[in-house]
């Protein structure tokens, strides 16, 4: 789920900037790319000046920037093939993008890549009362999808945090989640076909309008696949009914302890909560200083726990939760029926990052997953690392599913900061994946996450992830080097796993 | 909170055994020797795919166990060789269940075998397939490699999704070794509701209830009667039963029926006519096919019977978005799945060579091809 960034999304902030690529000279090859790609598209599709390129140099991961060869911006499905088949002969690699909002750096430009803009397929194509489904372009927006279901009393589950600004295409490249995903699933839970095409511009047309489709399941493969296998020109979602009925109960806890427990206490009393977020005293003094929801200064930790159905079910659910929450110690507890209630409990800690990133110059956000029972462990040695490096650290739980975002504070232009930051943010990772969770949750890895990938797969798993990119993209053109780090780069970085003393693949060439 | 194998019934542990070490030299000698395998768990699903020539057997039966089951993380790891009866009963026992209500086609069934085929059972379009279930997987590959994929959290987006990628893959990617799933609790109350209607209807009815908020774990129409399933807290499912009427089964009857159905021992499934599935987007209408038609999955699912111009069948469920598969009984040697389109089979040829480079993975059983 890409988290509303702290800065714009297209512009990127120049005060975290790392390094500032000098922009190569025209070569011949490049004029003639330009040409054909002007040819192609519309005059106004094709941006290569150095400040129309400049929105597009980062994603919502503003540290890492790159000036692409050029931006293009087409308007239909011929147009992306177009690009891709130019793209193809002049050997070019393509970065696709959709709003920029990732947090990875999986749509960070290359630079001798053309960056490749989907925001102008940006129409809802079709809704399907009756099969209860919508037809869309990559470039529509996540709650534009819900707005548009809204009068026909449907809805698009997903909710990443950006939601407002995202794109259902970026969506199905990250397999975004949200704050409801414990009860309502994933992206990939809620997608029935893609229209994709190739690195070379072939059109392939996964999933089906049914709920299931003949074949390998290339529907969860291309979920999630963050633009490595193919782009995504067109996509039908599964749209669900609107609740009947919402409530929110807000729960302050003396300790993260007792907050953990009372989650498990509920699952364990056969409730799925629709919403399960938690967050530290950081995290709730920074969001009361921001957006003044009336969060309890005083408590360590508190649960937002939202419960959707029939009314007469949350009569006895509420009631039932409530009894939970108190049995594991929770003190002044709010329940928001009436939704401006409900949306200022929410906006809390909807305005989390954005609330924490006034805290100090600089934030690195984390992304793990964890099994929950191992929550107190977990932020336990964050605390100490914490006091070890001298950064605070303020932390957002999405407690129903283990996803943990701990924000480490730290200020870039002070000596040695960024580094101190990167190296704790590592060691969370590693011991995520350590304690059987993953290096990310929901944000994807991008760029960022690479070297973390190290420690979580070994090099026979890497070796198979890139026989799958190869199989789709053999001249590995479609944004290459992000997600799947290369073995060279784990062997590297010393942090690769390996089984009995030696590398499966002795024979294999180090990509 | 976390139970793990030893701690749970007696025997259990008692029958656990981890075979992964043995499957894999048998992996790595097949690879060696390009020696194709047949894989099975509890062979009651050897009915399904195509034929293909013998393999040597690869029997998972053995490998078997619960590893780690966390029923307050909601997550179940366990041995593909694990008996699907053995794993319900014990998700049972803690008040949780599968969300997808897998048929077993028989007491052998393993939950590997049940991945393999991809296989989903009446609550399906309520509460999510078998690949969605899936958190992650170990697996074999092809090479005899055991590789892991996924893990055992709700959400998870390091690396491809490749456990999700192996359901439904018949055992052509890879061997399944252990698999990770997600477990829900069981619902509290559970009715079925009963009444005569006309197909058209039927049909109508099931959408436009799922369109709205209610509880539904279940329908199917017969050609007479229209059953609907409710499942949730005792109150919702009251309030919705009032709200859409029709005759309450007994709960035994209405269990039996819903079991009958999944495990096709319903009276429309008996015979050896052949049984042809089409999967299609639930709101369309009635088709225009000879003989009656079993409809699940909100119309979702539509079952025929009898010998059947295959192209015409396949043909009529890509115009309503889906596709056709012979499920049981006529030709197996010729393709019995849906076939796929040139650029999409060259992918999957591609992608299987990625995984199982010498196709000595079942292979032949999803395509001729694959």
């Amino acid at each position: 789920m890409p988290e509303v960034s702290p800065a714009p999304a297209v512009a990127c902030a120049a005060t975290r900037r790392r390094k500032v690529p000098t922009h190569m000279s025209a070569s011949p090859d490049r004029t003639a790319l330009l040409a054909e790609l002007q040819a192609a598209l519309s005059a106004d599709a094709v941006l290569r000046g150095a400040e129309d390129l400049r929105p597009y140099e980062c994603d919502g991961l503003s540290v890492l920037r790159e000036l692409p060869l050029c931006v293009v911006l087409p308007v239909d499905r011929e147009g992306v093939r177009a690009v891709l088949q130019i793209c193809q002969r002049h050997g070019v690699a393509v970065v696709p993008r959709g709003a920029g909002t990732g947090l990875s750096g999986g749509a960070r430009p290359i630079r001798d890549a053309v960056l490749l803009s989907l925001a102008r397929l940006h129409h809802i194509i079709a809704i399907d009362r009756e099969n209860r489904t919508a037809r869309v372009q990559p470039g529509v927006r996540n709650l534009a999808i819900s707005e548009a279901a809204r009068p026909l009393g449907l809805y698009y589950a997903p909710d990443p945090s950006s939601q407002i600004a995202c794109s259902i295409g970026g969506n199905v490249a990250e397999n975004s989640g949200g704050v409801h995903c414990l009860k309502y699933g994933l992206t990939v839970h809620n997608l029935l076909e893609l229209d994709v095409l190739t690195a070379t511009g072939e059109t392939l047309r996964i999933g089906s309008q049914a709920l299931d489709s003949p074949g390998y399941d290339l529907l969860a493969l291309m979920t999630g696949s963050e633009g490595l296998l193919g782009v995504v020109t067109e996509c039908t979602v599964r749209l669900l009914p609107v609740p009947e009925h919402v409530l929110v109960l807000l729960a302050a806890f003396s300790s993260v302890e007792a907050a953990a427990e009372s989650v498990s206490a509920i699952i364990a009393a056969g409730i799925i909560p629709a919403g399960l977020e938690m967050m530290d005293r950081l995290a709730i003094e920074a969001a009361e200083d921001f957006v003044h929801a009336g969060y309890p200064r005083d408590a360590a930790a508190i649960l937002l726990c939202e419960l959707d159905g029939p009314a007469v079910e949350l009569e006895e659910r509420v009631r039932e939760v409530e009894t939970l929450l108190q049995r594991h110690g929770a003190g002044a507890i709010r329940i928001a029926e009436d939704a401006a209630t409900r949306l200022l409990l929410w906006k809390g800690r909807k305005a989390a990052f954005p609330a924490v990133g006034r805290l100090a110059p600089d934030y690195y956000c984390m992304d793990g997953t964890i099994p929950r029972q191992r929550l107190a462990e977990v932020l336990g040695r964050i605390t100490a690392w914490s006091a070890e490096y001298g950064l605070r650290v303020a932390n957002v739980f999405h407690a129903g599913d283990g996803n943990l975002h701990p924000l480490i504070l730290y200020d870039a232009n002070a000596e040695g900061q960024l580094h101190a930051a990167e190296e704790f943010g590592r060691r969370i990772l590693e011991l995520c994946v350590a304690v059987g969770g993953s290096v990310t949750g929901e944000h994807g890895v991008g760029v960022e996450k690479l070297d973390s990938m190290c420690v979580q797969f070994n090099a026979a798993e890497l070796a198979q992830l890139h026989r799958i990119k190869h199989a789709f993209d053999p001249e590995g053109r479609l944004n290459p080097g992000k997600a799947v780090p290369s073995l060279h780069r784990c062997a590297e970085l010393g942090a690769m796993h390996v089984h009995h003393g030696q590398l499966p693949f002795p024979e294999l060439e180090r990509f | 909170m976390c139970i793990m194998a030893s701690c749970l019934s007696p025997n259990w542990s008692v029958f656990d055994i981890d075979q992964s070490q043995t499957l894999q030299v048998a992996v790595q000698e097949a690879h060696a020797r390009s020696q194709p395998l047949a894989i099975r768990g509890g062979g009651s699903k050897t009915f399904y795919g195509r034929q293909t020539p013998a393999g040597d057997l690869l029997d998972l039966g053995g490998h078997r166990g619960i590893i780690d089951y966390a029923p307050n993380e909601l997550f179940i790891t366990l041995r593909a060789g694990t008996s699907l009866q053995a794993l319900e009963a014990q998700l049972a026992e803690a008040g949780q269940m599968l969300p997808f209500e897998p048929p077993h086609f028989g007491p052998a069934a393993t939950i590997g075998g049940t991945l393999a085929c991809g296989f989903s059972g009446p609550r399906r379009p309520y509460a999510g397939s078998a690949r969605d279930t899936v958190l992650g997987m170990r697996i074999l590959n092809g090479q005899g490699e055991i590789l892991r994929f996924g893990g055992q959290v709700m959400k998870n987006v390091a690396g491809y999704d490749v456990s999700r990628l192996m359901v439904g893959a018949l055992g052509t990617l890879g061997v399944l070794l252990e698999v990770s799933l997600k477990v829900l609790p069981r619902p509290d109350s559970t009715v079925t509701l009963v009444r005569p209607m006309d197909p058209v209807t039927a049909i109508q009815r099931m959408n436009h209830w799922a369109g709205q908020p209610l509880p539904l774990s279940a329908t199917a129409y017969d050609g007479e009667h229209l059953y609907v399933r409710l499942s949730g807290t005792g109150s919702a499912v009251r309030a919705a039963q009032t709200r859409l009427g029709g005759e309450r089964l007994p709960d035994a009857e209405a269990a039996a029926f819903w079991v009958a159905l999944r495990e096709q021992r319903h009276v429309f499934f008996q015979g050896d006519a052949p049984l042809w599935r089409l999967a299609v987007a639930p709101a369309t209408p009635p088709l225009p096919l000879a003989g009656q038609t079993l409809i699940e999955w909100g119309g979702g699912q539509r079952w025929l019977r009898g010998a059947r111009d295959a192209t015409a069948l396949r043909q009529l469920a890509a115009e309503h978005g889906g596709h056709a598969t012979l499920f049981r009984g006529g030709d197996r040697r010729g393709e019995v799945f849906h076939p796929l389109t040139p650029p999409l089979l060259a992918m999957q040829q591609r992608l299987k060579a990625a995984f199982d480079p010498r196709a000595i993975l079942n292979s032949g059983r999803l395509y001729a091809t694959l």
